[in-house]
């Protein structure tokens, strides 16, 4: 097998036994890269020094007998819309080109503080928006299952790079489903924390009260590793949890005898692909028949969800993005005013959804529209709010799919806004309630692209999160890897 | 028959778009109205009038999903801004190491000195 397939853990393992050094493991996603870059275009920065000057000092330490934690030495990905001191952030967009950022955000300190190495910036739709990652102003990412499907989005970058091997971890964004969609969609775990639990200090911010940072990994006990890392309190991010963070590790093999599991009726049904349905209920059973109890549950008010979504993130997007006007950072193009230069400045660089977004947004917010839009849309969020608290007083956790379909071809939605925004339906409720959620694959469809499969939970229900996580992977036995990443790896 | 670009109200409501077109009886609807230009305008997107219009078209279709929202029955109901059952955070009020001026006006389009240099905001 080759280094770049292994898990965090089994890497870490070898690392420790003296094996392997950081360096090999970095020389490994270098090499699966520079065979797979050129179709998947899963990075917008490679990091080449950088990461080899950090792989070093990680092997340095070890031989001094100095070890950070479980990802000292490992390469990992970082979505760019994480601002890295010095290296090129761009959040794809043309408005941030050439953005070298003067500061690292919380979670790439934590993770140096841990020992990873950084090796790069991957590409996602620009500034997150997005379900394909054919919104980047720098091309397409493409699917390592198949080069002519999407990766998802936003996190596509992070998510096609762990699943090929060209990262051994990744860090994604979720502001609607960004990190599980694009989880789903390349057969990796994407993970979502419970709101506040990991700072977003340098996440360029989209939707601040949805936004949240996770892990893509290729196992859940990479991704419990990935969480642990950069979760914590951060007092230069204003909502950042106080509390103590859950404690995830002692019950992660406990399986699901016992435990009452919720279908969600209105997340299961209508517009999901067969293939889907058919792998989300040989799953199901799989757990029943591991003791889980199923109990079928409704949330009326996640029908009105997607609709209040798209209402809540443009809104706040508008604002957010109003910083990039060619004042501080980024390309300015050139007006007699002020206001011409940022007129111009901004038709330049944002792209047709980020655009379409800030209008929406805009309008949304506008005098007159104001409580019929944005207003209601909030009340709309507390009726989700009740809905899961209900139904967390029946049940430990809820289960769906995690994407109404598998990976779908590049270009297929790319015209047609309202049926890219669909494709979110599932993962848009723990958003808005700022629950914790995960995917995790749990088999194949008929052309061979894999399924994902959500499991939800209450906020800081990590660990009962993560523990039915690890028993749909261990009982789904998916094993299977991408085209891209065995053919190189057998070579 | 409900025109392009309108939405249904409940019955009895109140209409955003004074004198907006009604179904006889008491169901009223409340037109999709975008003032695009006004909209670009406030957003500072200096869009032409071709793409104004497109812009403006499909999100009619957003909106009208999206409008959905006011469907669902919500008296009484009070609004969520954010997930976490928390007010303000305070931090101690002590002077803490900022970002080095030097780096941060580096990435500046214009500046001049220690400042970022803009057109006028003013006309003459």
């Amino acid at each position: 097998m080759d280094l770049a397939d292994l898990s965090v853990a089994e890497a870490g393992a070898r690392l420790r036994a003296g094996e392997v050094s950081s360096v090999d493991l970095l020389d490994a996603v270098r090499r699966r890269a520079s065979m797979t870059e050129a179709i998947l275009h899963a990075y917008l920065t490679i990091d080449h020094a950088g990461a080899r000057a950090a792989a070093e000092a990680a092997d340095a330490a070890l031989a001094r007998g100095e070890d950070f934690g479980p990802l000292h030495g490992i390469p990992i990905a970082l979505k760019d819309n994480m601002v890295t001191r010095g290296i090129e952030t761009t959040c794809a967009s043309r408005i941030l080109a050439g953005y070298r950022p003067p500061y690292d955000a919380t979670v790439v300190e934590r993770l140096k503080r841990g020992g990873a190495v950084i090796f790069g910036k991957t590409n996602l739709d620009e500034f997150a928006m997005g379900s394909s990652t054919e919104n980047s102003a720098y091309g397409t990412t493409r699917n390592p299952w198949d080069p002519d499907r999407v990766p998802g989005g936003s996190s596509g970058g992070s998510a096609a790079a762990v699943a090929v091997g060209s990262a051994f971890a990744g860090l994604g964004s979720d502001t609607g489903g960004s990190i599980r969609q694009p989880g789903s969609l390349t057969g990796t775990v994407g993970m979502k924390p419970t709101y506040g639990l990991v700072s977003r200090y340098g996440l360029i911010a989209f939707a601040s009260s949805l936004d949240q940072i996770g892990p893509l990994t290729r196992t859940v006990d990479d991704s419990v590793t990935v969480f642990e890392a950069i979760a914590g309190h951060d007092p230069s991010d204003a909502t950042s949890y106080r509390g103590p963070l859950p404690e995830v590790r002692s019950a992660l093999d406990a399986g699901v005898k016992g435990l009452k599991v919720g279908i969600v009726r209105e997340l299961s049904g209508e517009g999901t692909e067969p293939d889907v349905a058919a792998s989300f209920q040989v799953t199901l059973d799989l757990l029943a028949g591991a003791g889980a109890e199923i109990r079928e549950l409704s949330l009326p008010s996640t029908e009105y969800a997607l609709s209040a979504y798209y209402l809540i993130a443009p809104a706040e997007c508008s604002a957010n993005l109003a910083r990039f006007d060619g004042v501080r950072y980024g390309p300015r193009l050139p007006g007699k005013s002020v206001e011409e230069m940022m007129s111009a400045t901004r038709r330049d660089g944002f792209g047709p959804e980020v655009t379409r977004r800030i209008l929406l947004g805009t309008y949304a917010l506008s005098a007159g529209y104001y409580d019929a839009f944005y207003g209601q849309a909030q009340k709309v969020r507390t009726l989700v709010i009740n809905d899961f608290r209900r139904a967390y007083a029946e049940v430990d956790v809820l289960v769906t799919p995690t994407s109404p379909t598998t990976a779908f071809a590049v270009g297929e939605k790319a015209g047609d806004p309202l049926a890219m925004y669909l494709s979110d339906i599932c993962t848009i409720p723990s958003n808005l309630s700022g629950d914790p959620a995960i995917s995790v694959p749990c088999g194949l469809d008929s052309s061979g692209l894999p399924v994902g499969f959500q499991v939800l939970a209450p906020a800081l229900g990590e660990a009962v999160m993560f523990r039915v996580a690890k028993a749909v992977e261990r009982l789904s036995r998916f094993t299977a890897r991408p085209a891209l990443a065995t053919s190189e790896g057998a070579a | 028959m409900i025109p392009a670009g309108a939405w249904c109200l409940e019955p009895g409501a109140w209409c955003l778009v004074p004198g907006a077109w009604c179904l006889p009886g008491t169901i009223r609807f409340m037109p999709v109205d975008i003032d695009i230009t006004k909209v670009a305008r406030l957003a500072r997107i200096g869009l032409t009038a071709e793409e104004l219009a497109a812009y403006s078209t499909q999100l009619q279709g957003i909106l009208e999903h999206a409008a959905r929202v006011q469907a669902l029955p919500s008296e009484g109901v009070a609004p969520t801004a954010h997930p976490l059952p928390m007010v303000n955070a305070f931090r101690p009020d002590e002077v803490e190491p900022t970002l080095d001026r030097e780096e941060v006006l580096a990435q500046a389009p214009d500046r001049e000195g220690p400042y970022f240099r803009v057109p006028p905001f003013l006309e003459d």
